[in-house]
């Protein structure tokens, strides 16, 4: 019906119209570059310098970073090792728990959608709300928890959650548990459906039980969003900052639950640091670089290996 | 399906599975179920009477508190207005550039998609001062406008890369027959391809506000002021000051939440499957 000619000459018409184009692009790429891309240079720039915000800047070069990495200004390190802790209990007690539940959802039980739906809710829950409501979920005497394992019989369990240096860390991280297994879980959940339904029968014919089948076919078949969760996780924990904030004002009891990006928000709007706190948010970033490139690396090499 | 022999091990294996997840979902849900309890609870029945139980008097003042004198009203008003304006920006520019990278042959096309692609991976730490100095000496601080800009920054990446696949899906007959009667680029757009793509958009739009709702830490450094405060640094501002009004907090919670849970139930399925998407590209 359309002559190709004319097809060809409609293409042009639209690929050619130079202003269109512009008034199409420039308002995103502008939005874009103003408020994303310079700012990360400029980031850069000023964290080469001592600053307080409103007199002069003062070049400092990398002295600001060997404060923070070599010297532990402001105890750096144990927000630091804080965050470190936040990542690995991510990895290794997250994702273990989202991996279950996303096998055995996936695995025709009923309730199936209902169950995912549901794990899923505190998602979408601001961190803040989060932090409040498990404030009072630690209160040692009015609090769910310590009430809960007082009718339980369980008294003596019974702690100053936040208050105390030895179970804070914990304490915070359990909300964040919380908070992300359900995200974790509909990922790995949705990989696993992806898998085709041939490779489990083929299993079942071959006599297979849920949990070899499980070990040998579904898990190997997911690693690439295994490692997506991985590095989300990792990422996540390192650059943390509402619920830590909330939970427990930015690092109480004695800045022993601070993390990094709390450590940055100290040292801008408490301290007026401008320079150092720039540098404390660009070490941030970095690592969240070098920890993305590491683990893939790591998938990498060990999917050479199988 | 199933093995030949229904042995009595494996339907007890499945009551017990079944059994945990329930037990999970019980852990996963309860907390917030505390919650919407004690927020109608008094604070005798709060702090010692009744702290699991259902509420022995249903405190509907409690919201009445919240509302007005804990100002969530406000807060709410607030929130839903800088969502509402950096949704519209971020979704205009958005399926602007999408469209353009999707149906426009220029040299840059593929590079300008991996810029903003790009977007995806940077931590607001990285542009938090330099932005927070530029709001600074624009006089932006505690406006809601800075915080409309920087949210409908923030959405562009994952938009803008679910709108490019949903447009390179559909087929270009549609505006083909559209210039064929003389149409310009700009009414193809509005008229052929802004309806087409709404399923897209709808899915967009409900992530955005899940995140944009959410925000904490912009929120709380560039708006301070009381009357302009987002929901989420409001609720943090009463957490010092009204710490033992658990009731009134709790309604102020509630209400901060109903929003995103509602349109979470609601959605369920777009929610899950955009997260997914935006995930498998980050």
């Amino acid at each position: 019906m359309k002559s190709a000619a004319k097809t060809r000459a409609s293409r042009k018409r639209v690929a050619s119209n130079r202003v269109a184009l512009l008034v199409f692009v420039m308002p995103a790429f502008i939005l874009f570059t103003v408020f994303m891309t310079l700012p990360i240079f400029a980031s850069v720039y000023y964290s080469l310098f001592s600053w307080d915000g409103i007199g002069k800047m003062l070049f400092v070069g990398a002295r600001n970073y060997v404060h923070l990495i070599f010297q532990n200004f402001d105890d750096f390190y144990t927000t630091l090792k804080n965050s470190l802790i936040f990542a690995g209990m991510s990895v290794f007690i997250q994702l273990p728990i989202a991996l279950v539940l996303a096998l055995v959802l996936s695995s025709g039980v009923k309730g199936e959608n209902f169950f995912r739906t549901v794990y899923f809710i505190p998602v979408v829950i601001s961190s803040v709300i989060i932090g409040v409501l498990f404030l009072k979920v630690y209160n040692p005497d009015y609090g769910l928890l310590n009430t809960f394992l007082k009718d339980l019989g369980l008294a003596k369990w019974q702690r100053a959650w936040l208050g105390d240096t030895k179970t804070a860390l914990v304490a915070a991280f359990a909300p964040l548990i919380w908070q992300y297994v359900g995200y974790h879980m509909l990922l790995l959940y949705s990989a696993i459906k992806q898998i085709p339904q041939e490779y489990n029968e083929a299993a079942k014919l071959d006599g297979a039980t849920e949990l070899q089948a499980a070990l040998r076919i579904k898990i190997p078949l997911i690693v690439p969003m295994l490692e997506v969760c991985v590095i989300f996780a990792v990422i996540g924990s390192l650059k943390i900052f509402d619920l830590v904030y909330v939970l427990t004002g930015n690092g109480q009891p004695f800045n022993s639950t601070r993390v990094p990006t709390g450590l940055m928000y100290t040292q801008l709007f408490q301290h007026d640091m401008y320079g150092m706190g720039t540098t404390t948010a660009m070490f941030i970033v970095l690592e969240c670089f070098v920890f993305t490139v590491v683990i893939q690396r790591a998938f990498k090499s060990w999917r050479a290996k199988v | 399906m199933g093995s030949k022999n229904w042995s009595l091990p494996r339907s007890i294996g499945r009551s017990i599975t079944f059994l945990a997840l329930c037990v999970v979902a019980a852990i996963q849900i309860y907390p917030l179920i505390w919650m919407i309890l004690f927020s109608f609870k008094s604070n005798p029945e709060i702090f010692g009477g009744n702290i699991l139980g259902l509420p022995q008097k249903w405190l509907w003042s409690n919201y009445r508190t919240a509302l007005e004198t804990a100002k969530i009203g406000v807060y709410f008003f607030n929130s839903v207005k800088v969502s509402f304006f950096s949704i519209i920006l971020s979704i205009v520019t958005a399926l602007m550039v999408s469209y353009a990278i999707a149906r426009m042959d220029w040299k840059f096309k593929r590079k300008t998609l991996n810029y903003f692609l790009l977007g995806m991976m940077i931590p607001g730490q990285a542009i938090l001062v330099p932005l927070y100095m530029l709001a600074l000496r624009m006089g932006l601080i505690n406006t809601h406008l800075i915080l409309v800009l920087m949210y409908s920054v923030f959405a562009l990446p994952t938009s803008i890369y679910i709108f490019v696949s949903f447009l390179e899906g559909i087929p270009r007959e549609m505006e083909e027959s559209a210039f064929m009667d003389g149409a310009s680029v700009y009414r193809t757009f509005l008229q052929i391809i802004v309806p087409l793509i709404a399923p897209a958009v709808g899915t967009i739009v409900i992530l955005n506000f899940l995140g944009v709702w959410n925000e904490f830490l912009f929120a709380f450094i560039f708006v301070d002021k009381e009357s302009l405060r987002t929901i989420p640094v409001g609720l943090q501002s009463l957490n010092g000051r009204y710490f033992t009004n658990w009731g009134p907090i709790g309604a102020g919670m509630v209400v901060a939440t109903m929003p995103t849970l509602l349109i979470y139930l609601i959605f369920s399925r777009q929610i899950q499957k955009g997260m997914v998407v935006g995930a498998v590209k980050g």
